[in-house]
């Protein structure tokens, strides 16, 4: 497995290995450290050109929650962060439906369109990745 | 006796070790991800309310507007307070709390 080492440039020649990531969002925003950082390796790993979704369930569904107005807690809104993402060619963003309902959400109080799946749905996905990264 | 929680009551049970802690007449402010037990439209709200019943709730207005979470959604009775409002009650209660 030593492309995964290997020099980016040389990767995008032969085409490289593509490989499924999966990162799991289950912290709310601002409270800890965790969502921003997950939101930093999810753009470091577009840049690889891997095959990258993002699965939002329990508070980390509070991560995509529209308007959020940092100023008086003098911290960094990273939300308009998730709606850039499609132009980094990252658009599976998967929101379980269960932690959307407990928390009294629905997908209109997101800031992006997001794939809502159940549980079982999302269990599935996850056993299908080469690679879960879990914040 | 002023109480402060900053934990999501989904993720930990730091507001149910608060609320079996807070003798009436004592108060309880949200603050950071504490600030979503203030919602409305939860199953954590009907414990909130019931515990109203003898202490009075509080949440801290900027830790809400940073979350996204709107004033006009959070439980009716529950007090938003800016900072120096926080400020205040430490004042009028006293003694601080943190429930971490």
């Amino acid at each position: 497995m030593s492309e995964v080492t290997g020099g980016v440039e040389m990767e995008e020649e032969t085409g490289g290995t593509v490989k499924k990531f999966m990162f799991v969002n289950r912290k709310a925003p601002y409270g800890t450290i965790y969502a921003l950082e997950a939101l930093e390796v999810v753009l470091i790993s577009a840049a690889f050109d891997q095959d990258v979704s993002l699965v939002f369930l329990d508070d980390g569904v509070y991560q995509l929650k529209k308007g959020q107005h940092t100023k008086a807690v003098d911290m960094k809104n990273f939300s308009p962060t998730y709606r850039a993402l499609e132009g980094y060619d990252i658009d599976k963003l998967y929101v379980e439906k269960e932690s959307l309902e407990q928390r009294g959400l629905t997908p209109d109080d997101l800031v992006v369109d997001v794939q809502v799946l159940s549980a079982d749905e999302i269990s599935k996905l996850m056993a299908e990745q080469d690679v879960v990264l879990s914040f | 006796m002023l109480h402060t929680v900053n934990k999501s009551p989904f993720q930990t049970r730091t507001l149910e070790s608060c609320l079996r802690h807070a003798l009436p007449g004592s108060a309880v402010l949200l603050i950071e991800d504490g600030v979503y037990a203030a919602m409305q439209g939860t199953p954590i709200a009907d414990k909130v309310r019931a515990a109203m019943e003898q202490v009075r709730f509080y949440v801290l207005g900027p830790d809400l507007e940073a979350r996204g979470m709107d004033g006009d959604k959070v439980i009716e009775g529950i007090e938003i307070v800016d900072y120096g409002g926080f400020v205040d009650l430490t004042i009028e209660y006293g003694t601080v709390q943190s429930w971490l």
